[in-house]
């Protein structure tokens, strides 16, 4: 008999919860996942795929598997639940469990729109998951953290959204994490059929902002011929978590993906994001914007795939540092041979805000067609000393003047997105980040 | 451009492709144990310290790894145990022309060496194979105490300054290659420039690769002492053999206060030469360091010269020139380390892949916490030929602190429809028209090679592109 039963019977208390090392698969038909998970090693800093990463810092061996959250907690959260004022639907999840799901229209439901949670959807719609769940391979150095997101993932997001259904409001949903090495894995899958168009929002939260936990999330946008998604991931961990999040994004003929990564908690956050274009005529946004202080690692890693003619893809991704934050920005775009008429754009930018920030940036390039147009740009630099004065001289104190800039600078990301709402809460979720600071 | 010029270019063609049968006095042998070591050492006389560096060099090498997990995987190609490691005649460097042994004078004068030199060289470094088999420098510079010998005679005669200097830029443990050239090394040049002067005329090398698979190593160290400067231009041609041959080769430079070095580069290694060399420069105090670099042979290169700016004000710049043709890789880019503050640097690359060719920009820039007024400017531009050409970007740039500004900007294009239309139009062929365009492309970095040097390139341009469209 086990210590952990032993332990039960004398205090009558529920078991301990399992270290997320020992604990194995989360359920049945999870365990080659699990298999896989444990036999990829971690990553090591010759690989180049985690070149400037830290890798000591992803020792997984502290951290829990999810528990059930109490009634009282669960009040808490979906009170402190808050999205945006007018949503087409909203989920919210606490420690990978749904707390609650307030309804899209009947109307949509009507029109074939499918929108439960993962679990429900393995039961209801088991060939949608067959052909659409994690069938992009994690291909940025994430493998590892891939399987074991394929192992441990209990629930999350389905969205089906079918031919030519537009949804107009926003779709979001809220992934908690709650308790000390606690962990967590949310799930988002967008599958938007021939001219569909929706927008999804994600919101990362800790209920403790300095509670040490481990985040593990994927999210793949599925677009068909003419489809147009939308997805914004604001993640917003406590400042002692270890994070991660891998995209995959597959861009078919004539459809236009955009997607919005803004990185706002974390300890150390790697997020992978692939666009796949697929068809011809694709074409798809890639936006970030990282708010990085303390002693915060923000690693991002992009890859633009053009794997059709005409196809087209452009990404912003702004980080500003503080105190002795690091940012690492290591994006590849390729053009596949026969990918001619390309147009692909890459563009990094960093703001230094510290004497002990760090930015690192690897733009790359591979090419294999020549009727293309490829750009790429890295700057880093500092706010000007000119910009600093004007302001000061008008009387805004220096640090008011600084969050100023910083603003401005980050606002260039949220106005691509165009959306004017989501841009708003976004703007918020950024101040409140700078009002915690200091 | 009229035919008979295009036909003369196509005589051109096999310069440097052309072999003599030489009785070698000394030969190594192929593959590289320490007995190998012992045997050059002992071939050229040299003193202990350099065998104990050279048998600790070739422990380094064979311990390390090859860099295969960012590199091409074409370097698996490369077997080491078929390379011969030292060949050479075993007569001293000749002062004149005409002591120098008949057949290899041959080979130096198609390939016109002593003509240039006639014309405004200030001295001439030959190597043919493993040793320099010529060495001039002319009056002038030599009464200014300009040292300008092969490294073997730098480090018997001159170890008072070789060896302050020698494997202190580039390690030993730098990387496999670097180690490889540390335990093999042989010929390159050693050049000091006394503080003050001014050398006014380029001094120049030509490495040449004669025997099938040869291995050269030469190792150069050019050292400008305060306010001096100097400029060095080296030429690489081998003939085509059957079998792969490698070129490996250190080289480093040390610009002390306030000197000037430019090091020009026009390698043109026929299409069978893995191409691996590792080539870095300190810059001192306001010193400048210009690496111009331009790399239209070789089947692999792999070379991204490197600067670092070690004093304040210093100022480093890397151009480059890579030209990929069928079955060529071109891997080339630049380093720039910034150690101090408001020191500068420069990276301008431009690459155009013809046929299957493969041209890789590769670059770092390093400026670390706590400098201030640093600035880094990089540009690469890549131009595509055909359908079947390939060219990556992988730069990485690391900058920390708020006192630094960088910036990395590449892009990739091919060449305007409309402007080989418009030149057709007017009478060219399409492959002029595509020549001249290309031309073009890289004329702004073509100027900054010495004059001779750019009008060699120009025609190599137009060789490579012959027969590339249409």
């Amino acid at each position: 008999m086990s210590t952990v039963l032993l332990e039960e019977e004398m205090t009558d208390t529920p078991a301990a919860p399992a270290r997320l090392l020992s604990a194995g698969p989360a359920a049945p038909g999870q365990e080659a996942a699990w298999e896989q998970f444990t036999k990829i090693p971690l990553p090591t800093r010759t690989d180049e795929r985690w070149r400037f990463a830290n890798v000591k810092d992803l020792d997984l061996s502290p951290y829990l598997q999810p528990q059930p959250v109490d009634e009282t907690t669960r009040e808490e959260l979906l009170a402190r639940s808050r999205g945006l004022e007018k949503a087409a639907g909203r989920m919210v999840f606490a420690n990978d469990q749904l707390l609650s799901r307030e309804v899209l229209s009947e109307s949509l439901t009507r029109l074939g729109v499918v929108w439960l949670p993962l679990e429900q959807a393995l039961v209801e719609y088991p060939d949608l998951l067959q052909q659409y769940f994690m069938r992009e391979e994690a291909i940025l150095g994430g493998q590892k953290f891939a399987a074991l997101h394929a192992s441990q993932v209990r629930t999350g997001m389905l969205l089906f959204v079918p031919r030519g259904i537009e949804i107009d409001l926003p779709v979001e949903a809220f992934h908690w994490l709650h308790g000390a090495n606690s962990s967590c894995f949310p799930h988002t899958l967008i599958i938007a059929e021939e001219r569909a168009k929706v927008t999804v929002v994600d919101y990362y939260e800790s209920a403790d902002t300095n509670a040490p936990g481990l985040a593990c999330a994927v999210n793949d946008l599925w677009l068909g011929a003419g489809a147009q998604v939308t997805y914004v991931c604001a993640q917003n961990w406590s400042r002692e978590a270890l994070a991660f999040q891998i995209n995959a994004t597959v861009v078919g003929r004539d459809a236009q993906a955009r997607s919005l990564f803004a990185q706002l908690g974390g300890r150390h956050v790697r997020s992978e994001s692939v666009s796949h274009l697929r068809g011809p005529g694709g074409r798809s946004d890639m936006l970030a914007l990282t708010v990085a202080d303390n002693a915060q690692e923000v690693d991002a890693r992009t890859f633009q795939i053009h794997e059709a003619p005409n196809t087209s893809s452009d990404l912003l991704y702004k980080n500003s540092l503080d105190d002795a934050a690091r940012t690492i920005f290591s994006g590849l775009i390729r053009v596949d041979p026969g990918a001619q008429m390309t147009d692909a754009y890459q563009k990094v930018r960093n703001l230094l805000l510290s004497d002990d920030a760090e930015a690192n940036s690897a733009p790359g390039l591979e090419i294999e067609a020549d009727n293309v147009r490829c750009t790429h740009g890295a700057t880093s630099g500092q706010i000007e000393q000119e910009e600093l004065f004007y302001l000061m001289s008008r009387g805004i104190s220096k640090r008011a003047a600084q969050k100023l800039i910083v603003n401005g600078f980050l606002q260039e990301v949220i106005e691509r997105l165009d959306q004017p709402e989501i841009g708003a809460r976004l703007a918020e979720m950024v101040q409140a980040k700078f009002a915690a600071h200091r | 451009m009229p035919t008979e010029e295009l036909n003369q270019f196509d005589i051109d063609r096999t310069r440097g492709d052309f072999r003599y049968d030489v009785q070698y006095q000394y030969d190594a042998g192929t593959g590289l144990t320490h007995q190998t070591i012992d045997y050059i050492v002992d071939a050229k006389g040299e003193p202990d310290w350099i065998r104990d560096w050279r048998h600790k060099a070739l422990d380094v090498f064979l311990s390390k790894p090859m860099p295969t997990h960012w590199a091409s995987k074409d370097l698996e190609n490369i077997v080491f145990d078929n390379i011969r490691y030292y060949l050479a005649g075993g007569q001293k460097p000749s002062r004149s022309w005409e002591d120098v042994p008949e057949d290899m004078k041959r080979t130096f004068e198609r390939l016109g060496i002593p003509e240039q030199e006639r014309k405004f060289l200030a001295g001439v470094e030959a190597q043919f194979d493993s040793e320099a088999v010529y060495s001039n420098i002319k009056k002038a510079v030599g009464e200014q105490g300009v040292i300008f010998v092969g490294s073997t005679d730098g480090l018997k005669n001159h170890p008072e300054i070789f060896r302050k200097w020698f494997g202190k830029v580039i390690p030993t443990g730098d990387n496999k290659f670097s180690a490889l050239n540390s335990a093999v090394f042989s010929g390159g040049s050693f050049i000091y420039v006394p503080p003050g002067v001014k050398v006014k005329h380029p001094l120049q090398a030509y490495f040449r690769i004669n025997a099938e698979n040869f291995g050269q190593f030469e190792r150069t160290l050019i050292i400008a002492d305060e306010g001096s400067e100097v400029m060095y231009m080296e030429g690489c041609t081998a003939p085509k053999f059957e079998t792969a041959t490698l070129h490996s080769a250190v080289v480093e430079l040390v610009a002390l206060k306030g000197a000037k070095i430019q090091y020009v580069t026009v390698q043109n290694w026929s299409p069978n030469v893995f191409n691996l060399v590792t080539k870095r420069a300190i810059a001192h105090e306001e010193a400048e360091v210009k690496w111009i670099d331009c790399n239209i042979g070789s089947r692999l290169t792999m070379k991204y010269p490197g600067v670092v700016l070690k004093g304040r004000k210093a100022r480093g710049e890397v151009i480059s020139i890579a030209l990929a043709n069928d079955g060529q890789h071109q891997d080339t880019g630049a380093k720039m380390i910034h150690a101090a503050d408001e020191t500068t640097s420069n990276i301008v690359s431009k690459s155009i892949s013809i046929g299957k060719g493969r041209a890789t920009y590769r670059g770092l820039v390093h400026v670390p916490k706590h400098l201030k007024g640093c600035k880094n400017n990089t540009e690469c531009d890549a131009l595509l030929i055909n359908s079947t050409a390939r060219t990556d970007t992988y730069p990485a740039i690391t900058v920390r602190g708020t006192g630094n500004a960088c910036q990395h900007e590449a892009s990739v294009s091919q060449i305007s429809a409309e402007q080989i239309f418009y030149m057709q139009q007017r009478g060219l062929t399409e492959a002029q028209a595509m020549s001249l365009s290309v031309n073009g492309f890289v004329n702004d970095l073509v100027r900054q090679f010495p004059m001779e040097y750019s009008v060699e390139l120009k025609r190599l341009i137009d060789l490579e592109m012959e027969g590339s469209v249409g």
